[in-house]
């Protein structure tokens, strides 16, 4: 499968990315290349082996369901460009 | 032309855990902004996901009340989009590897028949944070306490036909999470929410009509007029000739409408992918197993015992079982008073009308369990009458104490000396020579008004059964 103009302005979109007109031929032919490679995987006979979900041979460790992170808001919220009554300012999101 | 309704539901409901899903954040509601949002839940770089125990545990409780299939080994994926309540980008949920796979609800309709409503699966997965889009001069404030809080997205089949089947569904499922301890289903502060999958087809047509998606509906009434209105519009559009557009519809209570909720949005593409941060969850058999052994009763099996051991009439065991803690309060009741039938009587009607009355819920209600029994008791041993008790109800309401200290102080304990009742009866009789001459043309009906004045004579506190037959007695 090869990707045109059109895909990789959508997949830049998606991941906000802001990429130069230029460089997107460049973008097109890697991404492609990275797809040929799934599609010749795609070809192998899967049929009876189990899906993988994480290439470790390992499982997730759980945790006790206790709280023991304090109020840090302070300290956090001294990284933000804007804060007002403890909340985090963003551009307006709905119109 | 004859339409169709199907209906599906996924149900979105918080788990009641102590600490958030993928970190150690409280999840208290109504907490001052962000302070209950650490690092992981910010989604700062470079902080990973430790999965909460308590979360995997409740999923497989459900999945146990429903009887449904348990994902022995579950998997996390990230659903990745762009929205300022979600600052890492991407929502970390289950989707092909679910915690509970395939199940089914047995939900009851208006006319006492059941219908079996399929369920999907339910996964695991965190909710959001908030937007707060008032007061903030063109910017949008953003609450994330919630971000990182437990979900249990319960998917059904598109198996109901009507609003009403879906109201069912969705009470029944609140009613569930409650039992099993999972959720408090608290509609208000969001912790059980619904989205609903409505389209309309032909009558008989095999394949499904267009559906519109109605996001966030927070209220069973909300949803029965929702998916009505949603219904009504679709098959509008569909009669003049127009065609129903895949998409997210809010519901506005206000305006009772639906309307078109990310027009500008292109269509969603969540590229969905194994979450690398998250190894696979492998349960045991033996933890299964010890947390089916410790499942509590389930609201089926006892509407079906109150039937059998107090006697109970169906509808009114539903009643009783339609949450946990009205289901243990009447249970209670009818084993320290000893009779259900009267339980059930006074926790349906007296208890459950003062309850709506001043909006409160019976575990905050001041007449206990206890007291109640009580009361239940003195009309069965002919203290007071059920007419009085309702007086002393009242009293204990307000709370002055038990019943048996109201009755004292009130001096309300029913006449039993006969010759006190039967003075009052003498009086009555004297007193209406009309009627009596009435009853003795044979019109029985004289009687009820005998009771009746001369209870209003003994202030209540004759006993009616003794009465009727004394003055049928007398009358003769």
């Amino acid at each position: 499968m090869s990707l045109d103009k059109n895909d990789v302005e959508k997949i830049a979109h998606l991941a906000r990315l802001a990429i130069a007109e230029e460089d997107i031929p460049g973008y097109a032919a890697s991404l492609s290349s990275i797809l040929e490679l799934v599609e010749q995987m795609n070809a192998v006979d899967t049929e009876n082996v189990s899906a993988m979900a994480h290439p470790q041979d390992a499982y997730q460790r759980l945790r006790e369901d206790v709280v023991t992170e304090e109020n840090q808001r302070e300290h956090f919220q001294k990284n933000a460009p804007e804060v007002e009554k403890g909340l985090y300012l963003v551009p307006q999101v709905i119109e | 032309m004859e339409w169709e309704t199907v209906i599906g539901l996924e149900i979105h409901t918080q788990l009641a855990t102590k600490s958030k899903i993928f970190s150690g954040a409280a999840t208290a509601y109504g907490a001052e902004p962000n302070t209950q949002a650490c690092a992981v839940d910010l989604g700062l770089p470079g902080v990973l996901p430790v999965l909460n125990k308590e979360a995997i545990t409740m999923g497989v409780k459900f999945g146990l009340a429903l009887d449904a299939e348990i994902g022995m080994t579950s998997a996390f994926d990230r659903k990745n989009y762009f929205y300022p309540d979600l600052p890492k980008g991407y929502q970390t949920t289950q989707m092909d590897y679910p915690i509970v796979g395939k199940g089914s609800l047995t939900i009851e309709l208006e006319d006492g028949s059941t219908k079996v409503v399929g369920v999907t699966r339910a996964h695991l997965e965190e909710d959001a944070g908030k937007s707060l889009h008032e007061d903030f001069q063109g910017m949008t404030g953003i609450d994330l306490n919630r971000a990182g809080t437990p979900l249990l997205e319960i998917v059904s089949e598109p198996d109901m036909s009507s609003a009403k089947e879906a109201v069912a569904y969705m009470r029944k499922m609140h009613s569930l999470v409650r039992y099993i301890g999972i959720s408090d289903g608290n509609m208000q502060e969001g912790s059980f929410r619904c989205d609903a999958n409505v389209s309309v087809r032909p009558k008989g047509q095999k394949e499904f009509g267009t559906r519109a998606e109605l996001k966030n509906i927070n209220s069973f009434r909300f949803v029965e007029r929702a998916i009505n209105i949603e219904v009504e519009r679709q098959i509008d559009l569909l009669e003049a000739g127009g065609s129903v557009v895949q998409e997210t519809r809010l519901y506005d209570a206000d305006k009772d409408e639906t309307r078109s909720m990310r027009s500008k949005e292109e269509a969603n593409d969540y590229r969905y992918f194994p979450c690398p941060d998250l190894l696979p969850v492998k349960i045991s058999q033996e933890f299964v197993d010890e947390l089916k052994a410790n499942l509590p009763e389930l609201p089926d099996v006892k509407k079906a015992r109150f039937v059998e051991t107090f006697a109970l009439k169906a509808e009114d065991a539903s009643t009783l079982t339609s949450s946990r803690e009205m289901a243990e309060y009447f249970e209670v009741v009818a084993e320290k008073c000893g009779d259900g039938k009267l339980a059930a009587n006074w926790v349906i009607g007296e208890l459950s009308g003062y309850l709506n009355k001043e909006d409160t819920d019976i575990a905050s209600s001041p007449v206990t369990a206890e007291m109640l029994a009580l009361l239940i008791t003195r009309i069965k041993d002919n203290t007071i009458s059920g007419k009085i008790a309702k007086q002393v109800f009242e009293a204990m309401w307000k709370g002055e104490g038990d019943a048996d200290a109201i009755i004292d102080s009130k001096g309300l304990k029913q006449i039993t000396d006969t010759g006190a009742i039967e003075a009052i009866v003498d009086e009555i009789i004297a007193a209406n020579p009309e009627q009596v001459e009435q009853f003795k043309a044979g019109k029985e009906k004289v009687l009820g008004f005998f009771v009746g004045q001369c209870m209003k004579a003994s202030k209540g506190k004759a006993n009616p059964g003794q009465l009727n037959q004394m003055i049928r007695d007398k009358l003769k």
